[in-house]
């Protein structure tokens, strides 16, 4: 038995010259996050956090660190905090992004930071806002797959090409950064929205699901994509890079070639 | 089908209440046929535009005199012609319809308030009518020598008496 076990790597102390976790810089921001808590005011108002970072670190985790060692009623959601449950869309400098996927060191820290809800959705504390009214334009164009006639007995076969028609589209994670991101939508908060517009897309060319024309029948409402004036702000928001104005054009295109 | 309007709303939330009324769409009895139209409309007369509007700065600005040709005389003898009366018309009509709708969708994104709102259209609507209606008739009623009470009041160009 030997008198000393080797340390796991992560423990072996490297030389500075090596570099290591400890050369990570460091730098100081300012958080300037818009607060609102309707039990205390109907007003919202800006709350700043003076932080120290690392070059590693992202908007989420300046959030954590000021929710957690400075204020803890600063109100935010997230899950997985790794871009793909779309809990922690907010506008971040006047952009909408994920939280978990802008790194502080992309963004002017000589500035503060702002960080705002989403717009176009009622806020219900700090950076919460109300998703339903998302959800439920969502629901409303079907977004599960119909079929007609008999269930094969195995799985439902696409080719390569039909599957890659609506790839694009497979991505959303429902963040909201589209819709509200959406000057339309800010307004008129009846439009559909370019979130509900792509998830109708994603069935709407897939070869499997016969249900398409109930759907370009949805999406041809006053509400529905002639709403759409191709500002393109949604596909700059997308967090997952859905060419989402060219998604909405598509669904247009497919209206129109319904009528004539 | 039966199953449809089972179909159409699985679950919405609009029937629990819980959201708030600015986002309940009340189901349009006009499905959207009438944007449709418009938003075709505006991408058709916008081509038909750019040929009539640019032809006609051609033929006005850069043909013969080209800007120095124009005066009264200029213009009373393109509308002399049934070509160049149609010509314009067709310019007035595509080009009020399509920016009317512009303007008209531009309220719709932009004014909240419903009586705002339909006060801005009417107004609108209005200026618009009295603008197509009164260009229309221009065109066709134009007369470049016009005899008031035996009196003829035209320009130069008019056959004396």
């Amino acid at each position: 038995m030997s008198a000393s076990t080797a340390e796991p790597a992560s423990k072996v102390e490297l030389p500075a010259s090596m570099g290591g976790g400890g050369e990570i810089p460091t730098f100081d921001i300012t958080l300037k996050v818009r607060r609102y808590n309707p039990e205390v005011s109907d007003e919202s108002h800006w709350d700043e956090f003076k932080l120290t970072m690392y070059g590693t670190d992202r908007v989420l985790d300046a959030l954590h660190k000021a929710k957690w060692d400075i204020d803890g009623s600063l109100s935010f959601r997230r899950s997985c905090a790794h871009g793909v449950c779309g809990s922690d869309a907010m506008r971040i400098n006047g952009r909408n992004r994920l939280a978990c996927k802008t790194l502080l060191k992309d963004l002017d820290t000589s500035k503060p930071i702002t960080v705002e809800p989403i717009k176009g959705l009622p806020v219900e504390k700090d950076l919460i806002v109300d998703m339903e009214p998302f959800f439920q334009s969502y629901r409303e164009i079907m977004p599960f797959l119909i079929t007609k006639g008999h269930e094969p007995t195995k799985e439902r076969l696409q080719s390569a090409e039909d599957r890659e028609r609506f790839d694009d589209t497979t991505k959303c994670i429902l963040c909201a950064a589209c819709t509200s991101s959406c000057p339309v939508f800010w307004t008129d908060g009846q439009y559909f929205g370019p979130a509900a517009i792509v998830n109708a897309h994603r069935f709407i060319f897939d070869s499997r699901d016969d249900a398409g024309d109930l759907r370009l029948e949805i999406l041809n409402d006053k509400e529905g994509v002639w709403r759409c004036r191709t500002t393109f702000n949604c596909s700059e928001a997308c967090p997952r890079g859905i060419q989402v104005t060219q998604a909405i054009a598509e669904v247009k295109q497919a209206i129109l070639a319904r009528q004539f | 089908m039966s199953t449809s309007s089972d179909l159409r709303f699985p679950r919405s939330a609009s029937t629990t209440g819980r959201v708030a009324p600015k986002y309940i769409r009340h189901g349009s009895g006009t499905r959207g046929g009438f944007e449709m139209a418009a938003w075709l409309f505006m991408r058709l007369s916008g081509i038909v535009l750019v040929v009539l509007i640019f032809g006609h700065l051609f033929v006005n600005l850069m043909l013969g005199d080209g800007v120095h040709a124009i005066d009264f005389g200029f213009v009373a003898g393109k509308w002399a012609s049934p070509f160049w009366q149609w010509w314009d018309l067709a310019m007035l009509w595509l080009a009020m319809l399509h920016g009317t709708n512009g303007v008209r969708t531009i309220v719709n994104d932009y004014a909240e308030r419903a009586g705002v709102r339909l006060w801005l259209l009417v107004v609108l609507y209005a200026a618009a009518a009295a603008i197509v209606i009164l260009g229309t008739l221009v065109i066709f009623t134009f007369d470049p020598c016009p005899v008031v009470n035996g009196v003829p009041t035209g320009a130069d160009f008019c056959p004396k008496p």
